[in-house]
């Protein structure tokens, strides 16, 4: 019953978001090496796309005579990139406060929601989708329980127009690490409060639990019985208990993996994704073997342990893809997550295979995200979210030439871009007006 | 000259060469690489021999002198050793933040050989770093340049002996936090860090005609009496002096104009901008004034100051003549600096040879070391990086690092735990999670409460 309504207002909230493109006319791409992700690459194509969709795609298709035809003259399409940790459009200027929407007062606010606070017209924004990376992933952060993280498109004028049609609870793991090099805590104190944390989160799942029975009690016969007291963060919990709602659980250290998994199969959590695992190729069998899909990331960082070999970081994504994980890649930045192709980059460089590289930012996410109807690869059915470029584009000699979102195309400018173009050959130059 | 002072100039001489000896030197011959020597173009099939820690000849088909240690570079690409012109690895402190100029402190004093951040710079090709006092103060502390002598355990080894010495400034957002709104000190404003500057340089001036004073009056009056001594004075007469180069953290157009309407009043022609966000704003007045620049490849947005930034700010300063670095200020991108100059290809379209200038000749000269490191020539010294790919590809891995002709990071022989010390007190190695290393180090110390604020959230 609550399921089903759940269903409903689920295809509700997507009815109203206007992915498609008001406009009934073809756009056909052509000429064009297509790489589709998930149906290998095609040479020489052609891409038809109307109403944000892609409508056709391969060698011999028929292009209707009213097309818009854009010769990308072997030019190549790929999925658009998928970030799977940011804080965009959450955080303008990281070190002003009242800049920052990310993080909501108290340690147990599951029920705030990241799309809320999206700011359409954050600068990183355009900055960001100008490289290639369409869709990112925005997350809260403060607390044990900071909210729901939204899927959003970079583009469109408001948070819902951005929505990409997936949210899930996050859920900071208690941590038995240090937080920094100046986390100068002793290492009973870390312990104590990694202890106290998990007391905290075992009892107020305890209380979602008991929300769920009693509620779900209700539900059946509301005749019966009273309603019981309105509590929004445990009607978040209960969504995810219910197995309606994603849990993202942020977790690196390897005794915390291991710990985590443990507590998910306790609690018998059914959809969870895993974020964060700088160390997670310590643990990498038992991940796999839970068989929980992972947003790992960054892997530009240095190693977690001093003991650990320079390059750690860098190889963990492939060493967990080798153990057999499920993994995307998440930038876990904000300003710069136009770098996520260099992650992307640095991985496959340090073992992880290139294609499956390409895949942890496209089609790997899409899946874990249950967006890979719309996202992800390269299909007839998706959404003309792409972009051309004209090498590899994990590589820094190459240029993104055109990106489509929802087969918007987008402006290929940014304040980046913008400053260049004013100030290559600044006018006036050394002198002033007057003195021309 | 008495017998007696000779004998301590031949005394001292020796026990000075002797000190410059305590540092070993190699012979290495690397062969049939793709040498990439960055002032004089790329040579495909050649080698590189280093001779007693010097570059003695780079050609074809060299002749190995004997005992000389050959690699086989067949396929590979070899770089002068990366110089990273802004980092605070290797360094027990990074600000004396107790007052807005600490011109007197110096982080030369606080080097730490067994920071495992200076063999992680050397797995990423860097050999050198100028390692800097932090930003909390306008006028910060005197800084160090190394070289990444792994394995040598005294701080004075670390050392490149006869590199110019260079101090920090700091402008903007950083010293009118700590200081200003801080502890309610001077400055709180962009106009107090004008202020500050002038003062204290104007204060050096009086400092330093009174004692041309003093040694003129002495000449006739032995009853002279001389200034009263001042630590702080003496290093900014160094600097109005020319014998010590400024390096400036600075972010803003306007604020990096005023500094250099105050240098040109006192008579300062070099100055080196860190960071320079804005600089691209003002590249033609940067270049008329022979400043130069090292900034970040693509670092902004993360405070206010850093808002209205370009990633092409690299290739604008470059195509308008002013002499630009790519660095680090972080313990991780220190590691791929390569990378960072990579992206100037992306931003701006730099030749190979331009965006890798940004990483060795171009910092070596802003270090005042140009002749001596930044490029493979004849007669510099055998700093290298061995590339398995061309090192502006995203895939490129450093194989081997060579400083002085010694092999000192070797991905082959690479262990897991490369640390030099142990802890012995230490239950378990404790995990620290992306930490500080992997932002801007510059406020170590001096205000972490802005990290501890960005890392908590």
């Amino acid at each position: 019953m609550m399921s089903l309504l759940y269903s409903l207002l689920t295809a509700t909230v997507l009815l109203i978001t206007p992915f498609s493109k008001k406009t009934d006319t073809v756009t056909a791409l052509t000429n064009t090496r297509i790489v589709t992700v998930t149906q290998g690459t095609i040479e020489n194509g052609t891409v038809l796309i109307q109403d944000g969709t892609i409508i056709q795609m391969g060698t011999d298709i028929d292009i209707p005579e009213d097309a818009r035809v854009i010769d990308l003259e072997g030019l190549s399409i790929y999925p658009g990139m998928i970030d799977s940790g940011t804080q965009m459009g959450l955080v303008e200027v990281g070190s002003l406060p009242e800049t920052r929407d990310a993080s909501e007062l108290g340690d147990l606010s599951p029920q705030m929601k990241a799309l809320t606070a999206v700011n359409p017209n954050g600068v990183a924004i355009p900055v960001t989708r100008v490289s290639g990376v369409t869709t990112v992933l925005t997350v809260p952060s403060g607390g044990m329980l900071p909210g729901q993280a939204a899927l959003i498109n970079l583009h469109g004028y408001t948070p819902q127009q951005m929505f990409a049609g997936f949210e899930g609870v996050v859920l900071r793991f208690p941590a038995t690490g240090r937080r920094g090099r100046f986390d100068s805590r002793s290492e009973e104190d870390i312990k104590k409060a990694a202890d106290e944390a998990m007391k905290k989160l075992n009892d107020t799942w305890d209380s979602a639990e008991l929300h769920h029975r009693i509620d779900s009690t209700y539900q059946s016969r509301p005749e019966d019985g009273r309603r019981q007291e309105y509590v929004p963060s445990m009607e978040a919990l209960r969504d995810v208990i219910r197995g309606e709602q994603t849990l993202i659980i942020h977790v690196n250290t390897s005794k915390d993996i291991l710990a985590a998994i443990e507590w998910v199969q306790t609690r018998g959590i059914e959809r969870v994704l895993f974020s964060g695992l700088a160390e997670g190729w310590r643990v990498a069998d038992k991940i796999a073997e839970a068989g929980i899909p992972c947003l790992v990331g960054p892997v530009l960082s240095i190693p977690t342990r001093q003991s650990d070999r320079f390059d750690k970081a860098y190889k963990n994504a492939g060493l967990m893809h080798a153990a057999g994980v499920k993994i995307a890649l998440r930038s876990d930045d904000t300003a710069n997550v136009r770098n996520l192709p260099y992650h992307a980059g640095f991985a496959a460089a340090y073992g992880l295979p290139p294609e499956e590289a390409l895949r942890a930012v496209t089609i790997n996410p899409a899946e874990f995200f249950g967006v890979d109807d719309r996202l992800g690869s390269l299909e007839v059915g998706k959404e003309a979210t792409f972009f051309v470029a004209d090498g590899d584009p994990f590589e820094t000699t190459t240029t993104i030439h055109h990106v489509f979102i929802a087969g918007y195309e987008i402006p290929m400018e940014s304040r980046h871009t913008q400053l260049y173009e004013e100030f290559l050959q600044r006018t006036p130059g050394l002198h002033k007006h007057n003195q021309d | 000259m008495k017998p007696k002072i000779i004998f301590f100039i031949v005394l001292l001489s020796v026990a000075l060469n002797s000190a410059a000896q305590e540092i070993p030197t190699g012979d290495i011959l690397v062969r049939n690489a793709t040498v990439l020597t960055i002032t004089d173009g790329t040579l495909e099939n050649s080698d590189v021999l280093i001779q007693d820690g010097i570059i003695a000849a780079v050609g074809k088909q060299l002749s190995a002198p004997q005992d000389v240690s050959v690699i086989d570079a067949t396929g590979m690409y070899v770089m002068p050793g990366i110089i990273d012109a802004h980092s605070h690895i290797g360094i027990s402190n990074v600000n004396e933040s107790s007052a807005p100029v600490t011109a007197q402190v110096s982080v030369g004093d606080v080097l730490n050989p067994y920071s495992i951040a200076i063999y992680r710079a050397l797995a990423g090709g860097v050999t050198s770093s100028h390692v800097m006092h932090g930003s909390a103060n306008v006028i910060g502390g005197q800084n160090e340049t190394i070289k990444h002598r792994w394995g040598l355990l005294d701080p004075d080894e670390l050392r490149m002996a006869g590199a110019p010495r260079t101090i920090k400034f700091a402008l903007g957002e950083n010293p009118t936090r700590v200081h200003g709104r801080g502890n309610n000190k001077r400055p709180a404003s962009r106009m107090g860090v004008e202020y500050v500057l002038r003062e204290t340089f104007a204060k050096a001036e009086r400092y330093r005609e009174a004692w041309a004073q003093y040694e003129e009056d002495i000449k006739t009056n032995p009853r002279a009496i001389p200034p009263a001594y001042n630590s702080q004075l003496e290093i900014m007469v160094d600097i109005l002096n020319g014998d010590i180069m400024i390096h400036c953290h600075s972010y803003r157009a306007d604020e990096i104009l005023m500094l250099l309407g105050v240098l040109e009043d006192f008579g300062i022609d070099q100055i080196t901008l860190q960071h320079v966000n804005e600089g691209f704003k003002i590249a033609p007045e940067l270049a008329e004034f022979g400043a130069t620049a090292s900034v970040f490849a693509d670092w902004w947005g993360y405070k206010f100051e850093v808002y209205y930034s370009t990633a092409y700010n690299a290739a604008i300063l470059t195509r308008n003549g002013v002499l630009t670095s790519i660095n680090s200020d972080s313990g991780e991108l220190n590691r791929h600096l390569y990378h960072e100059a990579a992206k100037s290809q992306k931003y701006g379209d730099l030749t190979d040879d331009e965006a890798l200038a940004l990483i060795t000749i171009n910092p070596a000269i802003q270090l005042g070391i140009g002749d001596r490191i930044g490029s493979i020539e004849v007669g510099k010294e055998g700093d290298l990086a061995i590339f398995d790919r061309h090192p502006l590809s995203v895939y490129a891995i450093n194989q081997k690092t060579v400083v002085d002709g010694i092999v000192y990071f070797d991905i082959e022989k690479d262990a897991d735990d490369m640390r030099l010390i142990v802890n012995p007190e230490s239950t378990v190695d404790t995990t620290v999670l992306h930490s500080h290393e992997n932002t801007h180090q510059c406020l170590y110390e001096g205000s972490l409460d802005l990290y501890d604020f960005l890392e908590s959230n």
